[in-house]
């Protein structure tokens, strides 16, 4: 009854405040990119309608920018926006990974510092994981962090940084201890624009400039960014890769059906069915997939909720990046020679944008730990598999 | 899997404990002589006994509605049970009887029809199944057996076959093609004019071959008439197939696991090799989605969705392409032993095998679910 009454609430609060124009657009443009979020009217006043109302991070506390609402209500706050095609404003890298992992292991001095300015998401933070000796291998990262007494100097380099280039701030793994690998990580709070931060873009094969690398030369960080304790920022970096992955696997649960698009690319036969039936057969064979994929997320969720297993994210996971992907090919192929276009108005703007994503989708199994690293963890963790 | 209240984790954990002290899978590997096929005395391909067991603990009525004797626990709870019994293989006739013939009398039963058969379904006193293959494949808008009037009634001729635990049945739901469509009938297995004779099938549970040769009917032998009663029971025998296939694979998946974990070669474990790891977390994977369908499915059964026939086939279609895919992979990282009818791999391949095709193959159901979702 109190549920039906919060929903209710949200409703009205959503036809008062969410800007019609925004409507069923992907919110991942303006998450990936500040200078469309920054020239989008519409999208500032949400932004900011959001921020005040601390719908953007509802479970955070008051304190911490949130609204400290339920596990429940925040779930109808996200079926309320899926409902009305709206998307939440809030979302970013500070919500997803960092939010979560300062509520955890963060001091509260540094909890107040940045979480209420990533529950208004004014400021970007990017994820300093990844280095050109250490991808899988994460723990073998070198960029080296000195204590010079009153601060630490940072210098080496990190890659692969998604939205670097636009951050304000970064949570990076550096090395404190170089005689042990695993023991020898700390976790940081970097201020992008310290002097000797320097972000260079890299292009994707889609063809945007999604990461950089990061050039970091001398740096220095104050002595209370680093969260946790020294030489024990491992353990703190798998939490957050774990939050990462879970987030990773419930973006865009909702798709546009293939159907259509293959009802008028490929034709019907005599009784309305996708004429291809070679072609046919693969695309209801991905959507049934998908279904269960989605019907996976709901049980996985549900169980958590009520303490079930939840160790299921890596399986999760690659179901995600294995049927996505899967779909966004069928997609293409289905567009045919216009699924080809790179640019020009010869290329229907729906079809260029489907073959970017298609490029962009090969990602899904590499970030985040790859699918062959996610399998790695399911054998050990779920199944219980030996090491020799 | 999902959250369970507490009559139905007593009941999970009452049927497992059932299975673990008196239905290991040796009971099916009972019906099975030496040279692999089905036992050349055994008749009715399941275990009497152990079913008047199962009976007596309640489990052949939980759909069947208190009035009739029943606990109307549920097709969630019951899909569970058949779950937990076929991870065994269990050899009951719980599928066709309790889920199967229970819906149809209780979708389409008047309330005479209901007083003289639910009681009897739920005690375990009469074994029900419904008949509606009649070939080579699952095709329910096709049937060649006639329904034609007759005075006071109707007259059956036609086969059909495989009837799975027909050998055993004292109840049949027949599908006939009539004047007027789709008709189903209740027809006693002793009616005058039909005979059975069991069919020696891989899993050697004995399925039927029934003949219809002038099988006179009264009017009050007819269930009801129409595709949608028809597809309605079968949306229920999809869910409990495939929850038996889920139970099936999750134990040849466990089973298959363990060998990992003892098997040792070049030195080492096997499941220490990434090769090996990496397919049995993408099996782990597979089960994930069909535990959710076939959950989805129960769930949309007790809920009356109308989304149900969608849920049946996904369901169907996922838990059959799992359970081939991870009993293909029982006995391929069994090696050798698992080629022998002495492992139970081949057990769970050829009961595997039955199931897929049993209530319509992974085609049909993708057939089925793109055609009602506008594929
Ligand atoms: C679009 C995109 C955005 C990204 N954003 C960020 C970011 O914001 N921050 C950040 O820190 N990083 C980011 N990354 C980096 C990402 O985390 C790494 O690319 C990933 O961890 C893989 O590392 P690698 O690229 O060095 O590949 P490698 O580790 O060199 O892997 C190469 C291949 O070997 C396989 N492999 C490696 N080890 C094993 C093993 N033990 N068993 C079996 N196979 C193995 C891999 O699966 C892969 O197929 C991003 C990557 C992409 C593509």
């Amino acid at each position: 009854m109190e549920d039906q009454q919060f929903r209710q609430e949200v409703r009205d609060w959503l036809s008062a405040n969410f800007p019609p124009a925004l409507t069923g657009v992907n919110g991942l443009i303006f998450q990936g990119d500040a200078h469309a979020a920054a020239a989008n009217a519409d999208f500032q006043v949400w932004r900011k309608a959001m921020a005040d109302k601390g719908w953007g991070t509802p479970t955070w506390d008051k304190a911490y920018g949130g609204a400290g609402l339920s596990a429940a209500q925040a779930k109808i706050i996200a079926q309320e926006l899926s409902a009305i095609g709206a998307f939440n404003p809030i979302r970013s890298y500070g919500t997803m990974m960092l939010g979560p992992t300062l509520l955890e292991f963060g001091t509260e001095e540094q909890r107040l510092q940045h979480l209420p300015r990533i529950s208004t998401h004014e400021l970007r933070w990017c994820q300093g994981f990844s280095e050109p000796g250490a991808g899988s291998d994460l723990a073998s990262l070198q960029m080296k962090c000195v204590d010079a007494g009153d601060h630490w100097v940072v210098s080496g380099q990190k890659i692969w940084t998604s939205g670097a280039d636009q951050a304000d701030w970064c949570f990076a793994l550096v090395r404190t201890d170089t005689s042990v690998k695993h023991g020898g990580i700390s976790f940081l709070l970097i201020d992008m624009t310290s002097p000797g931060v320097e972000a260079r873009p890299i292009v994707l094969i889609s063809g945007s400039t999604h990461f950089c690398e990061v050039f970091f030369n001398d740096v220095k960080v104050p002595k209370g960014n680093l969260v946790g304790a020294v030489n024990q920022g491992w353990n703190i970096a798998k939490r957050l890769l774990q939050f990462e992955r879970s987030s990773l696997s419930e973006v865009k649960t909702d798709v546009t059906p293939l159907a259509p698009i293959a009802h008028a690319m490929l034709g019907t036969d005599a009784e309305g069915r996708i004429a291809d039936a070679d072609a046919r057969a693969r695309i209801v064979h991905n959507a049934m997939r998908h279904a269960a994929y989605l019907q996976t997320v709901r049980r996985f969720n549900e169980e958590a909720r009520n303490g079930g297993p939840g160790n299921g994210v890596s399986t999760l996971k690659n179901l995600w990046s294995n049927i996505v992907q899967r779909r966004a090919e069928l997609l293409v192929e289905v567009l045919g020679a216009d699924g080809l276009g790179w640019s020009g108005d010869a290329y229907p703007a729906d079809a260029r944008e489907a073959t970017r994503a298609l490029l962009h989708s090969k990602a899904f199994s590499i970030y985040g730990g790859s699918y062959e690293i996610q399998n790695n963890i399911t054998a050990k963790r779920s199944l219980g598999l030996p090491d020799r | 899997m999902a959250v369970l209240n507490e009559e139905q984790t007593m009941l999970k954990d009452m049927v497992s404990q059932w299975v673990r002290d008196r239905m290991p899978v040796g009971v099916a590997r009972g019906l099975y002589d030496h040279s692999g096929g089905g036992r050349k005395d055994a008749t009715t391909g399941f275990d009497a006994d152990a079913y008047a067991e199962v009976a007596a603990m309640g489990w052949s009525g939980i759909l069947v509605p208190e009035a009739h004797g029943g606990s109307d626990f549920g097709a969630f709870s019951l899909g569970f049970v058949l779950e937990e019994l076929a991870r065994a293989l269990s050899p009951l006739p719980l599928l066709s009887s309790a889920m199967v013939a229970v819906s149809a009398l209780r979708l389409g039963g008047n309330a005479a029809q209901q007083s003289a058969w639910l009681p009897g379904l739920a005690d375990g006193s009469i074994i029900g199944a419904l008949a509606v293959d009649e070939g080579a494949h699952h095709l329910p808008d096709i049937l060649a057996l006639t329904a034609t009037r007759a005075e006071n009634g109707w007259r059956l001729d036609g086969i059909k076959r495989p009837v799975a635990d027909g050998m055993g049945a004292g109840l049949f739901i027949v599908a006939a093609r009539g004047d007027d469509g789709t008709a189903l009938f209740l027809v006693p297995a002793d009616a005058a004019g039909l005979t059975r004779e069991p069919l020696d099938q891989i899993d050697a549970r004995r399925p039927a071959l029934l003949r219809f040769d002038g099988v006179v009917l009264g009017d009050d032998a007819m269930l009801g008439q129409g595709d949608a009663l028809l597809s309605a029971i079968l949306d229920r025998a999809y869910v409990g197939q495939a929850a038996e296939l889920l139970g099936l694979a999750t134990q040849a998946f466990e089973t298959t696991l363990e060998y990992l974990k003892t098997r040792v070669q070049f030195g080492q474990l096997i499941g220490s090799f990434q090769a090996l790891q990496h397919r049995a977390s993408e099996m782990f994977g597979e089960l994930q989605l069909t535990r959710s369908a076939v959950e989805a499915a129960l769930v949309a059964i007790d809920a009356d969705d109308p989304q149900l026939p969608s849920l049946a086939s996904l369901a169907k279609a996922i838990a059959n392409e799992t359970a081939h895919r991870i009993t293909c992979e029982m006995v391929q990282l069994h090696g050798g032993i698992g080629m022998t009818h002495e492992h139970d791999a081949g057990l769970y391949l050829k009961r595997s095998r039955v199931a897929e095709q049993a209530y319509g193959s992974s085609s049909f159901h993708r057939e089925r679910w793109a055609r009602l979702n506008g594929y």
